[in-house]
């Protein structure tokens, strides 16, 4: 097949390396998903920079065979905005568990949404503290159990797509494991929207989370596309259902494609990818510089 | 007349002090006069005693002076203040509005000047800034006339009323003072500046320049006193390169996001002051496991906690060496100057990029904030070393599923990087320690092998490294050495001049390169001196414990040691030194 140029299939996002997930976690269907999206949107290995947190879902990056970094717990979301300064074509894909973007990493979450750079961040969310050996997350409702509320958690869960919409998402979306084809295209959706894309993912902890499994999510989980003439454009109508179904819809919850990305709007910024910066600078403008001091 | 002479204004925070410091220096520095100035000021807005020191002089002065010649004060606490530095023949400016006194039987010379009335009757009770520099214009003898150059600088955009009305503030504030003068005057005259044209600047600006000359186009930062210049210098820049700031919600974010855009191949800088620092430290051990270029400053100011946020302090040393769990390679250096600053952060770009770690670029209050005067920078002798990037036509073509070996075992323990982005680079990066492909890796073999590749990375920097110990050193056995790093440089080679009147041989060696320890270079300097004082800003002689630790010589060492937030003065530091030869 030498000299002859085909697109990516997912198969070229398979790299040799066996995940170490639980068999049967969730985990194993956003790599998926990821890699099918990727394949097809056309991208290419190479142009994909996933970038992770610390947790069993911060291993992602190394599952998929793209550029991978696996950086420090709560912090993937700054190591992408910082990827994608400095390349902004390159597809940036941030991921991590819920202990990662809602606790440790919720202010960077908070501020990575308000700055709406054109990047998909993807949590895979169980609830739990799964690497760790279960304890109580940001997630955990009122009265859940675990190693480190072993009277039941007394603190309330946190609302994480409300919390994404009151701080000005643009896109919006949320998904779940065993949903394979929804998955997949909400991945797609986020990654082509123009702007900071949120996708919480619902993936069950088979080992450590024993009330929200896959049947508990197939019992209460409401999918948007089955509410008669729901709007994902209306910010209120997305708030009102959310209420309604106390946060446990799946779909595409909201997206405006109305805002600018935070790329689109730096002044002075160049236009092609920052990397590509000429790293000298003329003498005359070094002169024009050094006389403003004088 | 004079060679050199000391001029502070102070008055209220937010009054205005800062302008009249300002407009007197910048005129003054476009004469041709070498300038050195130290703003005193408090954590606050508004209200707070705050002044501005600036030592004027026909050469080249690095160092805040212990004595004072003129005080201009707007209000009678700056008297109270700053009345004991004042020199026997000193002389006093102040407003009539507050009725100043000054001690009874003092030899000083007090001009009582109406600097609010005279600029309330011009229209504007602001320009009573514009008075004080025209009544120390007549105290030093200078025209009027001098200031306008700077006047139009400043007000030209708003209209030549402005400009006329300011500069007639500077004519009647020279006036009133020339009508009162008498013989005190003519001790103040200068002896005449050559005229040369020179930059006038604090450190952060220099630190700032290097890094858009070493071809820096992006910082993520988050706002503290003293490393805020140096963003604020890039917000106005970087545009002009296609690059930008972005102002994040914390220093971790700042760092990490600078990780991410080093990985990405943009040189990419953050810059803070200890608190920030400590707030980074968990990202400098990744940028070390990571192996990515990644370059701090750390401006530092007093601690331990909030500290003394606006003061002198050099106590951040030992966090900036050892900070971060773990064992990583990393650099710190410290410019003793303003121009070594600028020179220092270009180089600081390229050792990150060649060594592939984290570099430290540390300054201290008195540096980063210190205003003065310095020869024209010139960006010849730079030059940009990226280190080992590899391009595409570079790879040979990767098999399916596998990755580039990025973290390949090498002799000189660097491994060949690629950009992301680039085809058939494709690798993994952790900072679970890894293997050669960068996938995680337990195995004791592959760790002992990985640490050892990163630890040999900075083996031989103190040998390549430019001028890792500034050098005055004309004796070979010295009485004694002098020790400092970063702002010191200044008052150290004062006290060096003192102690030489004294009749002692006094060496003197500035450390540069904090870490890895130039041993080499420091320790024939040891060896050939009597006694080592150790001069820093800090309550525990950490330098000194540094050197002692890298070329042993303990019993010869004595610490000068000064952490009360205000900077060494030469008077000081002389008696201190003195005392311990």
């Amino acid at each position: 097949m030498q000299g002859v140029d085909l697109m990516a299939t997912f198969k070229d996002f398979r790299n040799k390396v066996k995940p170490n997930w639980c068999p049967g976690c969730g985990d194993f269907s956003v790599q998926a998903s990821i890699q099918k999206a990727a394949a097809n949107i056309g991208l290419e290995p190479e142009g994909v920079a996933l970038i992770s947190g610390i947790g069993c879902s911060g291993r992602i990056s190394g599952y998929i065979h793209s550029y991978g970094f696996h950086g420090i717990h709560g912090r993937a979301l700054p190591l992408a905005q910082g990827v994608k300064m400095a390349n902004k074509d390159l597809t940036v894909i941030a991921s991590g568990g819920d202990g990662d973007g809602f606790a440790i990493g919720m202010g960077h979450t908070i501020h990575a949404i308000r700055r709406n750079m054109n990047i998909t961040y993807i949590v895979m969310d169980n609830q739990i503290y799964g690497l760790t050996k279960g304890q109580t997350s940001p997630r955990s409702e009122m009265g859940f159990v675990t190693k480190s509320t072993p009277e039941g958690s007394i603190e309330s869960s946190v609302n994480v797509i409300e919390m994404a919409l009151s701080s000005g998402a643009t896109f919006v979306a949320q998904s779940f494991s065993s949903d394979l084809k929804d998955l997949t295209s909400i991945i797609e959706q986020g990654i082509q929207h123009d702007g900071f894309s949120f996708i919480n993912v619902f993936s069950p902890c088979v080992t450590y989370n024993k009330i929200n499994t896959y049947e508990w999510f197939k019992e209460n989980l409401v999918k948007l596309k089955d509410i008669d003439g729901y709007d994902p454009s209306s910010r209120e109508e997305a708030m009102r259902t959310l209420m309604n179904y106390d946060g446990l819809v799946s779909g595409l919850i909201y997206q405006n494609k109305e805002q600018k990305s935070y790329q689109q709007l730096i002044h002075g910024y160049k236009e092609d990818s920052l990397v590509t910066s000429d790293l000298n600078m003329n003498d005359d403008h070094f002169e024009k510089l050094i006389s403003e001091f004088m | 007349m004079k060679k050199q002479l000391s001029w502070k204004v102070g008055g209220q925070q937010g009054e205005g002090i800062e302008s009249t410091g300002e407009i007197f220096s910048i005129a003054l520095n476009r004469m041709g006069y070498y300038l050195y100035g130290y703003r005193h000021f408090s954590s606050r807005i508004k209200g707070g005693h705050t002044n501005n020191k600036i030592r004027v002089s026909t050469s080249q002065v690095r160092s805040v002076s212990d004595e004072l010649d003129v005080l201009v004060a707007f209000d009678q606490e700056t008297i109270d203040v700053n009345f004991y530095e004042l020199n026997q023949n000193g002389i006093v400016i102040a407003d009539e509005k507050f009725q100043p006194t000054i001690p009874e039987g003092s030899s000083v010379t007090l001009y009582v000047v109406p600097f609010t009335k005279i600029a309330k009757d011009l229209g504007n009770a602001l320009m009573k800034n514009m008075v004080a520099v025209g009544a120390s214009s007549a105290i030093l003898e200078l025209n009027p006339e001098s200031f306008r150059e700077v006047v139009e600088s400043i007000f030209g955009r708003k209209g030549e009323s402005v400009v006329e009305n300011n500069m007639e503030a500077i004519r009647q504030g020279a006036q009133y003072v020339q009508d009162q003068a008498d013989d005190s005057m003519s001790t103040m005259q200068l002896e005449e500046a050559d005229g040369k044209k020179r930059m006038y600047m604090i450190g952060n600006d220099a630190i700032a320049l290097g890094f858009l000359a070493g071809g820096c186009r992006f910082m993520s930062a988050y706002p503290i006193t003293p490393a805020s210049e140096i963003m604020e210098y890039m917000i106005k820049k970087l545009p002009e390169f296609g690059g930008t700031v972005i102002q994040t919600e914390d220093e971790m974010a700042a760092a990490t996001m600078a990780i991410g855009a080093n990985y990405a191949g943009v040189r990419t800088i953050t810059a803070s002051a200890g608190p920030g620092l400590s707030l980074m430290m968990e990202s400098i051990g990744l940028a070390g496991m990571t192996e990515t270029p990644l370059v701090i400053v750390d401006t530092q100011r007093g601690g331990p906690s909030t500290g003394l946020p606006t003061k002198q302090e050099q106590s951040d040393l030992m966090a900036m060496i050892y900070g971060t769990h773990g064992e990583i390679p990393k650099v710190v250096m410290a410019p003793s100057t303003v121009q070594e600053a600028f020179h220092d952060a270009v180089e600081a770009l390229n050792i990150a990029d060649e060594y592939q770690c984290p570099v430290i670029l540390l300054s201290d209050l008195q540096l980063s904030l210190g205003k003065q005067t310095v020869e024209p920078l010139n960006q010849r002798s730079i030059s940009i070393r990226r280190g080992k990037i590899k391009e595409s036509k570079a790879l040979p073509v990767l098999e399916k599923g596998e990755t580039f070996k990025r973290y390949e075992t090498t002799e000189d323990g660097v491994s060949p990087r690629v950009l992301p982005g680039t085809k058939n680079g494709i690798f993994h990066v952790t900072g679970v320690e890894h293997n050669e492909v960068g996938k995680p890796s337990e195995l004791s073999q592959n760790r002992q092998a990985q640490m050892d590749k990163r630890m040999r990375k900075l083996k031989h920097l103190p040998k390549t490294f430019n001028l890792p110990v500034y050098k005055d050193t004309p004796h070979e056995l010295a009485d004694v050495l002098l020790v400092g790093f970063n702002s010191t440089r200044g008052t150290i080679e004062e006290t060096k001049q003192l102690l030489e009147k004294d009749g002692y041989k006094v060496n003197h060696a500035q450390i540069r390169l904090i870490h890895p320890f130039p041993t080499d270079e420091m320790l024939p300097l040891i060896s050939s001196a009597n006694k080592v004082l150790v001069i820093e800003h800090n309550a525990t002689g950490q330098l000194a414990s540094i050197l002692r630790m890298n070329v042993g010589h303990a019993h010869k060492m004595a610490s000068v040691l000064k952490y009360d937030g205000t900077p060494f003065k030469p008077g000081e530091m002389y008696k201190e030194c003195k005392g311990l030869i």
